[in-house]
Formats: structure tokens, sequence, C-alpha cells
């Protein structure tokens, strides 16, 4: 198997998964569920450590670190934003005694 | 090839992060789900920090603590009205970053004269992605914050000015796999930040929401492609799992709309009404 081949078996591998995963979801967790997705891409900080860690110019440096923290608002602030929004999802629609199932609606 | 233990806990963050998507699908789990998620990203940013052999950690380390920074505060003090527009603005800034890290590493290929042909495919697909994401993001932002009409925007020409960018974004990607340069890799942001415009204007407001969708599926097939850039599993499953997932919401928020996808970004275009 050369490597190419790897790569893209990961690759269709987890889009089968990702699809899968979130293929039951309620339409009421749309928007958190895209949220959550958002901060999960916000891992490009990792690429973005790794060039700025690797270069020894200064302009791309300069430029890397831009890179860095753009992915680190993406990735701190996905995943905080998301929170709130679930808070406030679950507040708006608390679990009562004859309502298990809040938001299965739709 | 980072050390063992490091590929390990990648891997562990992988899981976190599929873990985190099946959470995010449940009411009862979703808080549970997102906060695995986090969990996964702070384990892979401490493993990268301290196995990739870096220079530069100081500015490094600062450039993240100022990141977060901006990022919690901007999603603490952020309205809940006012909350779709900020995902839309943080999944801009991930395209952004993508397209950079991808013009870095292709500024490092030019420098080693060369790279295998997949690579720089894939790198030319993070940059023109990314950038389009970038671009798009800020208008649906603009668009959602009221700072610009929320009326699709077109005009006379506009299927051949979008058709004629499409084109020229092939075109360059084809010349960046030939002739790996650095003002390819600037010609092809450029391009791909004209299309991401191009894309969002002739969207209604009402429709936007799919469309931030569609660009968070966007922002993470361009992670995937940048994680083969880097040679890093965790950049191209992180990624691949969100452009899968958000291609698959995107749909399933348009139908839950009554709206079709081709409707929403290409309805006014056809002259056909988009909701304004």
């Amino acid at each position: 198997m050369t490597e190419a081949i790897t790569w893209l078996t990961i690759f269709v591998l987890a889009a089968f998964v990702g699809i899968e995963v979130i293929s039951k979801v309620s339409s009421t967790l749309h928007t958190p569920l895209m949220s959550g997705a958002n901060a999960i891409h916000g891992i490009i900080l990792v690429g973005a450590i790794l060039v700025a860690g690797h270069t020894d110019s200064t302009p791309i440096l300069g430029l890397s670190l831009v890179a860095v923290v753009l992915a680190a608002i993406n990735l701190a602030g996905g995943f905080v934003v998301t929170d709130r929004m679930l808070q406030m999802f679950i507040r708006k629609r608390p679990v009562s005694g004859g309502d298990q199932r809040p938001g299965i609606e739709g | 090839m980072p050390p063992v233990w490091a590929q390990v806990v990648y891997l562990a963050a992988a899981v976190c992060f599929i873990l985190a998507l099946k959470g995010l699908s449940s009411p009862k789990t979703a808080r549970r789900g997102n906060l695995i998620g986090a969990a996964g990203a702070t384990l892979a940013t401490v493993t990268v920090l301290i196995s990739g052999k870096l220079d530069h950690l100081l500015p490094i380390g600062i450039a993240i603590v100022v990141g977060i920074a901006i990022g919690t505060i901007g999603a603490y003090r952020v309205q809940m009205t006012q909350m779709p527009q900020l995902v839309a603005l943080f999944n801009g800034v991930g395209g952004g970053a993508a397209a950079i890290v991808a013009l870095v590493e292709l500024h490092e290929i030019s420098e080693r004269g060369g790279a295998p042909t997949f690579h720089l495919i894939a790198t030319a697909l993070t940059i023109i992605i990314g950038s389009v994401s970038f671009t798009g993001s800020i208008v649906t932002f603009l668009k959602l914050q009221e700072l610009m009409t929320t009326r699709p925007i077109t005009f006379a020409g506009y299927p051949i000015l979008y058709g004629l960018a499409l084109l020229s974004a092939i075109g360059f990607a084809v010349f960046l796999a030939l002739f790996p340069t650095m003002v390819a890799g600037i010609a092809l942001a450029v391009i791909g930040a004209g299309v991401g415009v191009l894309l969002v204007l002739p969207v209604g407001g009402a429709d936007v929401p799919i469309v931030i969708s569609l660009l968070n599926a966007f922002t993470g097939l361009s992670v995937a492609a940048s994680g083969y850039v880097l040679e890093n599993p965790l950049l191209l499953v992180g990624g691949t799992l969100v452009g899968a997932a958000g291609t698959l919401l995107t749909k399933l928020m348009a139908t839950a709309m009554g709206r079709s996808l081709g409707n929403t970004l290409f309805g006014a275009l056809k002259g056909g009404s988009t909701l304004g």
C-alpha cells in the first residue's frame, strides 16, 4: 500500500464517520452542532503551530503567527460559544417529569 | 514524523472529535459532547507544543494566548441573537488560518524546489477553499449584523463574472501544481477571496444560516487538505469529519427550512426569488 492510498483511506473512512455520527441529529440542535463542528476545525491550530515552529524566515514566522492567533480564536471561541448556546438551550427547555425528551420535536 | 506517543495522543484527540459530534447530535449529551471536543483539542495542542521540536516557542505561546483571549472574550460578550454571526466570524478566521498555513508550506516547498503533485494539489485546494471560507464568512457576518443589506445582491453579468472567477481559480490551481511559487499561491488566495464574496452576495438574509453551515464544511475540507500537506493525520481526520458532517448538516438545515441548497445559492442569479 503506497502512502497516498493510506491517506486516501483515512479520508474516506473519516468522511463516512462524519456523516454517520450526526445523521440522527434533531432539528433543534442544528445551530449548536454547526457551532461545535466549527470549533473542531479550529484544530488547524496544530498545523499553524507546526509551520510557525519550523521556519527560519522572520516574515514567514510573522505570517504563521497570524495563523496561530486566528486558529486559536476559532478553536477557543468556538467551543465557548457552543457551550453558551447549549446552556441556553437546556435552560429554555427544562426536563420536567412528563417530558423526558426535550427538544425532539420536528 | 512525530514520536509514537504523540501520534497516539493525536489518535485519541481524533476519537474525542468523533464523540463530540456524536454527543452534539442529541440534547441530553450535547454539552458533554462539546466538552469532550474541547478536551481533545487541548490535548492535541499541548502535545504539538511538547513533541514538535519547535523553534520560536515564546512568540507561538504568546500568539496562542492572544487568540484564546480574543475568542473567549468574544464568545462571552456576544448576545444570544448575535451568536450565528459570531460562529460565521470564527469559521472565517479558521478558513483564513488554513489558507495561511498552506501558503507558508508552499513557501517551504518552493525553497526545497518542489514536492509531489498530490501535495501541490492539496496545497492549492487548502489555499482556495480557505480563502473562499474567509471572505464568504465575513460577508455572511456583515449581512447578519445588518452592516450591509440582507437582500440578495446581483447585477447584470454576475453569472459570467462568477464563471470566470471559478475558471481562473482552476487555472491557477493547475499552474500552482506545475510551478509551485508564492506568486501563484497569493494569486490563488486572491481569486478564492473573490469567489467567496461572489458566492454569498446573492444569498438572501433568511438563507444565510444555511450558507454559514456550507462554509463551515468548506473550512473543514480545507483543514483536511492541509492535514495531507503537513502529513498530520489529526488535521486530516478532524477536517474531514467537519467537512462531511457539515455537508450533511447543510442539507438537513435546508430541508428543515423548506429550501433547496441550489436555490439558496443560485436562486437570485436565475431570477427566481430567494427569501430576503
